[in-house]
């Protein structure tokens, strides 16, 4: 034993040693990653409670005293108060988001329950549609869409907003690849026997049973929907300050000459990131395993 | 035993409510996405401007003025425009994939690798993934608020290099020298690159990483039984086995790519006016149909189809890459057999045995 202590021990007191050593300096660059993506966000957040003449001369890694002075600024100063309101965005974010979310995970639960569960002649072929049309990009549609949309005259309303949502093949592919591996046709059959309809099978045996992939793609949903901002700017074509969406309202700050007040305007993108941050910090790990098991999206 | 019930039911045919389920999805689909395609490619070959004008067809014109410009100025301008926001959208792909994937590569290498000893790997995932999920408009004036100038002060990056020694302050006038981030070309790209390569880094670690752990992990121990080191591991086993997933990830970034709209669409000081080193393709056509007092929605359509045509071919090269080479010799070689048992058995007579 202590013979081969002397022969191989110094191999493996190196070897640790290089792990060790290796371990540290990924460690540290790792360190720095995580500073390089949060500091953007840090020095918003602490800006946000600075003053405007702070701002400009310099910037500071613990926070100021003025965000309530930034907060009455940004919520009653006229100037402010019409190009930018927190509540319209967030209410009008939030009922598009709603709706499209519970419209995406509904119907697309749906759809791979009826290729997954029944046999019929266009079961294949309508499935291979859905997965040739997962690749095709809006934006290469927009211009037909608008104008189609136009002709309907559903510009500067919600509908082309929500209704879209229902067909979204991504979420199609990942429910019914999730159906394969946990769906017993069996459990079909059995409701079959006691009666139960073929709806109310979907509605109160199948959609509890997926859960897990419904919550997965809900969470996706909201947060594509939230954040986007090429949709909502080219359907609400008059954009109407009432109906605006809270992306579009952080871009009109950009494009006005107003909004000079660099604490207000710090705090209200700080606003406008705040529910999708505390969404990711409550279902972080959720939304990680999400990302890798759906290699797919996006 | 099955039971009189069960006999019964395997009796009924239930194909319709396959079609009944199946059926929202498609009518929302047919409306609200492959018409608006179809329509897309019927208004590339109308006119532009006036109403009257959406409504006439000019055949290919569109296509003309586009790819190859023509004698008038306003022709010449729409393909020099697309011209340049076609070479916008490869610099700024470009410019943020590249260094995007060696962040992401490394970091999943080192993620994955079992005889590192790293605390906090599942806190270190999470911090990379947050800037993906933040509203990409919010990150578009969030960078434009910390690279612009202030009125009265070189604005927070600016200010953050001086303190570095970058920035050089002149004594007398105290005036800083400062890096134009927004409105230079070469700086506005940059940040541009940077926020991309930011927002997207995280979401490509992860991919890869599901990659690897897809890897047979007895082919890393028996590399490190033989004691390979782990430079020798990554080009001889991790990177030939996830060029697979590499492909994939390297086209959906292309087709990504070609639709970046909101950071350059937003990031630009003079309200009202994107700026011209970063208008991308996605821009352009929407700056054609969005334009209220003339809409080009011929320009547009066309646009958008030469687009769809890109993404098409990049999209058949993914399928391409990405195919089950395995299953595919798997269903050549029952091919053969049932090829052969055919044969066979009409040597009998076409008595299949």
């Amino acid at each position: 034993m202590s013979n081969m202590k002397s022969v191989y021990g110094t191999g493996k007191d190196n070897y640790t040693a290089k792990i060790r050593l290796k371990s540290t300096i990924l460690v540290i660059w790792f360190i720095i990653l995580t500073i390089i993506c949060l500091l953007p966000i840090y020095i918003l957040i602490i800006n946000a409670t600075r003053e405007n003449s702070e701002i400009a001369n310099g910037i500071s890694f613990v926070p100021g005293t003025n965000l309530g002075k930034n907060i009455t600024k940004l919520f009653k100063d006229v100037n402010y108060r019409t190009v930018y309101n927190v509540w319209i965005g967030y209410r009008n974010s939030l009922l598009i988001t709603g709706f499209s979310t519970v419209f995406t995970v509904f119907f697309s639960a749906m759809t791979a329950y009826g290729i997954h569960v029944y046999d019929f002649k266009l079961k294949e072929i309508s499935y291979t549609i859905i997965l040739l049309v997962m690749m095709v990009p809006v934006q290469v549609a927009s211009a037909g869409f608008v104008s189609f949309m136009l002709k309907l005259k559903l510009t500067d309303t919600y509908w082309p907003l929500i209704i879209p949502s229902i067909a979204a093949p991504a979420v199609v592919y990942f429910m019914r690849s999730y159906m394969k591996s946990s769906f017993p046709l069996d459990i079909v059959e059995a409701a079959r026997i006691d009666g139960c309809n073929e709806f109310r099978t979907f509605v109160s045996i199948a959609i509890p049973m997926m859960k897990p992939a419904i919550a997965v793609q809900a969470i996706f949903a909201f947060i594509a929907s939230w954040n986007n901002f090429y949709t909502p700017n080219m359907i609400l074509i008059s954009s109407k300050f009432e109906q605006k969406t809270l992306p579009m309202m952080v871009s009109a700050i950009q494009a006005s000459d107003k909004f000079t007040d660099y604490g207000a305007i710090y705090l209200a993108i700080a606003l406008s990131i705040l529910p999708i941050v505390i969404v990711y910090v409550l279902l972080s790990r959720f939304i990680i395993a999400g990302v890798a098991l759906g290699g797919v999206k996006e | 035993m099955a039971s009189a019930a069960q006999r019964r039911i395997k009796s009924i045919s239930y194909a319709k409510y396959g079609y009944l389920f199946i059926l929202p999805f498609f009518i929302v689909y047919f409306f609200f996405q492959l018409w608006p395609l179809i329509n897309t490619f019927i208004i590339s070959f109308k006119g532009n401007g006036s109403a009257e004008a959406l409504e006439t067809y000019v055949g290919f014109d569109n296509y003309k003025a586009i790819l190859f410009g023509g004698e008038k100025r306003a022709i010449k301008m729409v393909h020099e425009k697309f011209a340049s926001s076609l070479v916008n959208t490869v610099i700024l792909w470009v410019g943020n994939f590249i260094p995007q994937i060696i962040l992401s590569l490394s970091l999943a290498v080192w993620f994955t690798e079992a005889n590192l000893k790293i605390p906090g790997k599942g806190f270190f995932k999470i911090v990379m993934y947050l800037p993906n999920i933040i509203t990409a408009a919010s990150v578009a004036v969030l960078f434009l608020q910390l690279c612009g100038e202030a009125q009265n002060g070189p604005g927070a990056l600016n200010l953050l290099l001086n303190k570095m020694g970058i920035v050089s302050q002149d004594s007398v006038s105290e005036k800083y020298d400062t890096i134009k981030f927004i409105t230079g070309v070469w700086q506005s790209r940059g940040v541009v690159m940077f926020i991309q390569t930011w927002m997207w880094f995280g979401n490509t670690m992860i991919m890869l990483m599901s990659g690897i752990q897809g890897i047979n992990p007895s082919l890393f121990e028996a590399a490190s039984i033989d004691g390979a080191s782990s430079g020798q591991v990554f080009r001889k086993i991790t990177l030939p086995l996830l060029s697979p997933i590499m492909a994939y990830t390297l086209v959906t970034s292309m087709i990504g790519g070609l639709q970046m709209f909101d950071i350059p669409y937003l990031y630009h000081k003079d309200p009202n006016k994107v700026s011209d080193n970063l208008k991308t393709v996605a821009v352009y056509i929407y700056e054609y149909f969005h334009d209220i007092v003339s809409p080009k929605m011929g320009y547009a359509g066309a646009a958008s189809v030469i687009l769809f045509f890109i993404t098409l071919i990049l999209g058949c090269i993914a399928f391409y890459l990405t195919r089950d080479k395995d299953e595919i010799a798997k269903k050549k070689q029952r091919k053969k057999i049932a090829q052969q048992n055919k044969r066979e058995s009409k040597q009998f007579g076409g008595l299949s045995i």
